[in-house]
């Protein structure tokens, strides 16, 4: 049996790994399209704050960790799907046959549609080369604008802070982060970032961008305008499903998989940031482009595709991120359902929000500042479904008793 | 055979031993706020639950990782967080749904129960027997006694 993995993040390498575990014998190939060792995203920002060197943003840090598990790595990038011939063909020429194959390419960023954007003193920041391309062509001081404070722009807004630039952040939208936090949390946020002295332009719109040689000029739809000498542009990302168009598979904002992380194309499955697959929450196919996911996704996948069928209720939409030290995390329905209720606990003085979303006794969302401790307890409440019984009148009165709240519901405080 | 903490909330009367032979351990400081086991009151003091990591065999901690900074100790089965490979992401602290993976703002990494080598202080500090290091099977063992006696009602 021939495993043809497609693509080298976190989703493509846990899944060879498990694929490894559950089958001995069967092969494996990994295609990457990056020239690197297998590497985390979620430690690029890290990598930008010259809190690690590139080897601390590897996946594996065990010397031959590939070689001895016989995971064949290639570098190289998939051009087409033939589900026919079950075969893939790549950029170099070579086409490799499957018995199995696992698209797991991810997603690349994307930048507005606004004039200007191909200087050379635009940059992404999602890539491993992006980052050192930052790190070479950034220096300390240099005035950056930095477009897009949404989840992935709030965690690279640390890292450009730590490089000691002077910062702009402007954000469409009207508030930060607005697919993963409520107006008290964002307004919260955005007060916090000031504060610090990053000036945060919220409902701003970038409307072209003109590049004159030594430095860039901004310009906004309300007629103003920034002179800088980067942006660094993380104004979202799309999953990398180009090439897939005339291959049947079916794709919608990414590629459309079952509970068993299947396509419609027998023996052909996909998982991580590409993968459009169940969420727990809502039943509904989605993308959620997380690391958490793409981590269980890599498992999940592998037990299916060695044979192992593995029950899969969906993944849970959940992050966490440190703004200059603010810590926020969202769980789940945050925003609430219908008929649900709702509780929110709110500190300004000491930057302290907590809010909880209840489906009759059971808890379904959450958003927290400032919460470290026990923090995964959210997740649990949430994902196990824990009853709270009587515990959610105490809880709408003091939210923040939900560990109490599991501890006495799972384990009983028997007297 | 690995060992197990096994606790007991009916043993436990709350003298937060446990959490400052913790933190004086792995911290250096007799401070509960930097313990990772955690004694939980009820009814104003008068129940009390001691909770801390159970060490998973698939531990979405570990899991979750995204560069393999947690890892099995093969000596006692812990689930380590190696603190040169950390980048303080926190990703497992929302991945874990046990809630027992803490970030710690002071060094910015993660932390976590690691039965201190084998030797776990809170054990060893506790006076009443609520936290016992014992083997494995025995954790497991004690509450299946448990479920089934009050399955028949014989308590």
């Amino acid at each position: 049996m021939h495993h043809v993995i497609v693509g080298a993040g976190p989703a493509g390498v846990i899944a060879a790994e498990t694929l490894r575990k559950q089958s001995a014998n069967d092969s494996i190939t990994v295609v990457g399209n990056e020239s690197y060792p297998p590497y985390s995203r979620m430690a690029l920002p890290y990598l930008l704050a010259s809190n690690v060197g590139e080897s601390g943003t590897y996946l594996r840090h065990g010397s031959n960790h590939y070689e001895n598990l016989e995971i064949n790595i290639q570098n190289d990038s998939v051009t087409k799907v033939s589900p026919s011939e079950q075969a893939v063909t790549l950029a170099s020429g070579k086409s490799l046959n499957y018995d199995r194959l696992l698209l797991a390419m991810g997603s690349s960023a994307i930048r507005p549609p606004i004039s200007g954007m191909q200087s050379a003193r635009v940059h992404n920041c999602w890539t491993l080369s992006d980052a050192h391309r930052i790190l070479n062509e950034v220096d300390a001081g240099d005035r950056v604008v930095l477009l897009g404070a949404g989840f992935i722009g709030c965690i690279v807004l640390q890292a450009l802070v730590s490089m000691k630039l002077k910062l702009t952040v402007i954000e469409l939208a009207d508030r930060m982060l607005a697919r993963m936090m409520d107006r008290i949390g964002a307004d919260m946020i955005e007060r916090w970032c000031k504060g610090k002295g990053v000036n945060v332009r919220t409902g701003a719109e970038a409307i072209g961008v003109t590049d004159h040689g030594q430095e860039l000029e901004i310009q906004l739809a309300d007629g103003s305008s920034i002179m800088a000498d980067h942006i660094v542009c993380a104004a979202g990302v799309k999953p990398n499903i180009d090439f897939l168009e005339d291959s049947g598979i079916e794709v919608d904002a990414g590629v459309l998989v079952d509970h068993s992380l299947q396509t419609n194309v027998p023996n052909i499955y996909a998982a991580g940031d590409v993968a459009q697959g169940p969420d727990r929450s809502t039943g509904e196919q989605q993308v959620h482009a997380i690391q958490p996911t793409a981590s269980e996704h890599g498992r999940i996948v592998a037990c299916q595709m060695s044979g192992n069928e593995t029950p899969y209720g969906g993944s849970l939409s959940m992050n966490v991120l440190n703004t200059l030290g603010l810590i926020t995390s969202s769980f789940g329905l945050w925003d609430g359902v219908d008929g649900g209720e709702r509780t929110t606990a709110e500190d300004r003085q000491n930057n302290r929000y907590l809010r909880l979303e209840f489906q009759d006794d059971v808890l379904v969302g959450a958003l927290a500042i400032g919460l470290t401790q026990h923090v995964g307890i959210l997740r649990g409440l949430i994902q196990t479904s824990v009853k709270l019984g009587n515990w959610k009148k105490r809880l709408i009165v003091d939210p923040s008793l939900v560990m109490n709240a599991y501890l006495d519901q799972v384990q009983g405080t028997r007297s | 055979m690995y060992k197990s903490l096994l606790i007991d909330p009916l043993k436990c009367t709350s003298c937060l031993q446990c959490e400052l032979a913790c933190s004086y351990e792995n911290e250096g400081v007799f401070n509960p706020a930097k313990s990772r086991i955690k004694v939980f009151e009820f009814e104003h003091g008068l129940k009390t639950i001691p909770y801390t990591c159970t060490q998973c065999d698939e531990a979405w901690c570990l899991h979750a990782c995204p560069v393999e900074a947690i890892a099995i100790n093969l000596e006692t089965g812990a689930k380590e967080v190696n603190d040169s490979i950390c980048v303080g992401c926190k990703v497992c602290t929302i991945a874990c749904p046990f809630g027992t993976v803490n970030y710690n703002s002071d060094s910015g990494k993660v932390i976590k129960c690691d039965l201190c080598g084998g030797d776990p202080q809170c054990a060893e500090a506790c006076p009443t027997g609520a936290i016992v290091y014992v083997d494995s099977n025995w954790t497991g063992y004690a509450r299946m006694q448990e479920s089934a006696v009050e399955a028949h009602g014989l308590n």
